[in-house]
């Protein structure tokens, strides 16, 4: 075996495709989207795939609004957006609200859902509300370095089996596992990785059954709308703001096809 | 057509929506939460091999403990900002020195002197280096080093995770009078800058509780307000005390206007949260970050970047034409007085009621720019009017003397009592906010209407407050 041969031919280890483009952001290939709760290092994953050097404070609400810059890899020019940290998608702050319309409405290509790996499940729970509104996503596993020190151990590939796309685990602080989540970047968004997002099964036939009626309606006004059932679950909840786009009008242009930039 | 045929659809899908909605019962909202939280622990359980050690948790919970407990929370917040302050004013002394060495008593005269050498007239050097490169170069030597050191310390706080648990701490406090607990934040942040504090206000989410945040802001007392109100109090308050007392009460009297400051923080929130801004004070879900090493290089390169210099900026722009009406009043004559002279004049008998002078609020009106060049500009405005010759730089020129005595000697000669001395420190507290903060509101706010409001409040308040304090030290005395 010739590991170094082996490497060679790793994208991971092409860093000379990486440019970091600041906020140069003309021409753009990919849109990717960076999510998570506040205090997950968000802020500096965002720092280390563009160059740019948004403060980082660590506390909710620092990034008030979107912040944007670019990098380039392979030939291929990604725009990121730093969202809003937020701890779910549901309830109504104007940081959700950001965060939600960019997923659903902004389209991008990949989702990075960066996560605290200390707590785990906590951030577990906002990554199943983003991959029931999106195909295409990454999960950052960050501050692997402080799950370390407290003596954790997770189990990356597990963990991407479950949710159905990639784990990078990493330490941005240190810089550590940005190749990797920049190569997992590429995989989703050029489509060699094709996700398979964990959707919860969990609910009552009941409410499955509902959701299937209000679907079937759904598609046929709106052909060519993804996320079908999650729009109908938000309308049998009584969303406001998912109502409101529904009459707006705002609902069907996500049928149209995505304009690119 | 196409038009009204999509109305009646989706209004079709929303009334099937309701009624199925009805069927479901109103716990779907709950059910769908707990789905979720429920995959979430069950994913987690299969990746997570070994849970972290409860021992290095357990040392994180016994700081939050000693750091937000009853007794010690606020003595600790106090004595840390104290600590920060006193850095930021002793670490700015030689700093501002050099630059005031450099700035003003070395390129300043060189300036001058390659005027007179190129033959420029005497208006134009008076208007160009005595005015507008004075008052900037003032403006630079005066604020640059305190935000330089003040900044960096409170992103290193903020790195460091404290300034959550300040939140923390304050919250009760702040919703009590009807604002957002994170106000605490921004009401640190304005004892460094008030520009720096209304731009924080950004953290806060809901609309009124921000503008409550910005307005109430000014009553922070900034950087540029503290060397006035330690020059004051050590000439007045201290030299009114005796002599082996004199530096704990000016020092006292100093940290009491800082106090009093976040009394009328908090008093106006509440007055604006009963009338204009009437609402409740908004829940706030605020996770306690973990405390983690600040990087010290990236902390000094963003609040230099992202705070100091463009504080500083603003600031430079708004003070050259500012120098250049400074010079302007002072110089230009009409029947042989000048015009500052005139309105000083004019103002006395109305400033006098107050317990101020002329000299005081026409400082205040062309030093809008920074607090910083207040002292400089009563001192050059109290020459002037009085009359007094061999002090200073010339004519109409900013200055400031070496010793606590010399500025003491010709504040007394301008008729300067302790009445006058205690109602600067209060008016220094209450007046308006400097352009600077005045223009970031109005970025902030976009509206007219609120950046009035935050500009004049404070003026009101501090009319009244400079009144009712003259009018009672007048009936003791007297």
């Amino acid at each position: 075996m010739n590991t170094s041969h082996n490497c060679e031919n790793c994208p991971v280890h092409h860093r000379e495709h990486l440019i970091r483009l600041g906020i140069a952001m003309d021409r753009v290939d990919y849109i990717v989207a960076l999510a998570g709760n506040p205090n997950t290092g968000k802020s500096t994953v965002f720092n280390n795939l563009t160059g740019l050097r948004q403060h980082t404070g660590n506390w909710p609400g620092k990034t008030v609004a979107r912040a944007e810059g670019g990098f380039s890899y392979r030939e291929k020019r990604y725009k990121v957006v730093d969202l809003p940290g937020t701890y779910s998608l549901l309830s109504t702050s104007t940081d959700e609200e950001v965060a939600r319309d960019f997923i659903l409405f902004g389209r991008p290509d990949v989702t990075v859902i960066v996560v605290d790996a200390t707590r785990l499940e906590r951030n577990l729970n906002l990554t199943l509300q983003i991959l029931e509104i999106t195909d295409r996503a990454v999960l950052c596993l960050n501050l692997m370095d402080e799950a370390r020190r407290h003596g954790m151990e997770i189990d990356a590939r597990t963990l991407s089996r479950e949710l159905g796309i990639p784990v990078i685990p990493a330490a941005a602080r240190q810089k550590e596992g940005m190749d990797e989540l920049i190569a997992a970047i590429e995989e989703v968004a050029s489509g060699t990785f094709v996700c398979k997002p964990h959707r919860t099964t969990s609910r009552s036939a009941k409410i499955n059954h509902a959701v299937q009626m209000l679907s079937d309606k759904l598609s046929r006004q709106f052909p060519g709308l993804p996320n079908l059932n999650w729009v109908a679950l938000r309308l049998l909840e009584g969303d406001q703001s998912i109502i409101h786009a529904l009459q707006s009008g705002e609902l069907e242009k996500l049928g149209a096809p995505v304009e690119q930039p | 057509m196409e038009d009204n045929k999509e109305k009646v659809g989706s209004d079709a899908i929303l009334s099937l929506a309701n009624n199925l909605r009805w069927d479901l019962g109103v716990n779907l909202h709950d059910t769908v939460i707990e789905s979720i939280y429920e995959d979430a622990s069950r994913i987690a359980r299969k990746a997570v091999n070994k849970e972290g050690d409860p021992a290095t948790y357990s040392l994180e919970q016994r700081i939050d403990q000693l750091v937000t407990s009853r007794w010690l929370g606020f003595p600790l917040m106090f004595l840390l900002l104290a600590l920060v302050f006193w850095l930021t004013v002793a670490g700015a002394n030689v700093p501002s020195g050099l630059l005031a060495d450099l700035l003003v008593d070395t390129f300043h005269p060189m300036l001058k002197n390659a005027a007179s050498s190129l033959g420029a007239p005497w208006w134009l050097s008076g208007v160009l280096i005595d005015g507008a490169y004075l008052s900037m170069a003032w403006v630079i030597s005066v604020m640059l080093p305190p935000m330089a050191i003040f900044f960096p310390l409170f992103t290193l706080l903020e790195d460091l995770g404290y300034l959550p648990r300040v939140a923390f701490n304050m919250d009760s406090l702040f919703r009590k009078a009807g604002a957002h607990g994170k106000q605490a934040l921004t009401l640190s942040m304005g004892f460094g800058c008030n520009a720096a504090g209304v731009i924080a206000a950004r953290v806060i989410d809901s609309p009124r509780e921000r503008l409550i945040a910005i307005i109430t802001n000014n009553f922070s007392l900034c950087n540029g307000r503290w060397p006035t109100q330690i020059l004051i109090a050590s000439i007045f308050i201290g030299g009114a005390a005796p002599s082996y007392l004199a530096g704990v009460i000016s020092a006292g009297a100093v940290v009491g206007i800082a106090v009093l400051g976040i009394g009328f923080s908090l008093a106006v929130s509440w007055g604006l949260s009963q009338t204009v801004l009437k609402g409740e004070a908004s829940a706030f879900s605020l996770e306690l970050p973990p405390y983690r090493p600040p990087r010290i290089w990236q902390a000094l390169y963003t609040s230099l970047i992202d705070r100091t210099v463009f504080v500083l900026w603003r600031a430079v722009v708004f003070a050259i034409p500012a120098g250049i009406v400074i010079w302007v009043v002072a110089n230009i004559e009409i029947n042989s007085l000048s015009l500052a002279g005139h309105f000083i004049h004019w103002a006395n008998p109305f400033a006098l009621i107050f317990g101020l002078n002329g000299v005081i609020l026409l400082a205040y009106i062309i030093a809008i720019p920074a607090n910083e060049i207040v002292i400089p500009t009563v001192l050059m405005l109290t020459v002037v009017s009085a009359g007094m010759s061999g002090v200073g730089e010339g004519t109409g020129v900013m200055f400031e003397l070496e010793s606590v005595q010399d500025t003491a000697g010709i504040l007394q000669a301008g008729g300067w009592t302790l009445l006058t001395g205690i109602n600067l420190m209060l008016f220094s507290l209450l007046h308006n906010p400097c352009s600077t903060t005045i223009y970031t509101i109005y970025k902030e706010t976009k509206s007219l209407k609120w950046t009035a409001v935050a500009t004049f409040l404070p003026i009101v308040l501090g009319f009244a407050v400079c009144f009712f304090v003259t009018q009672f030290w007048r009936l003791l005395a007297g």
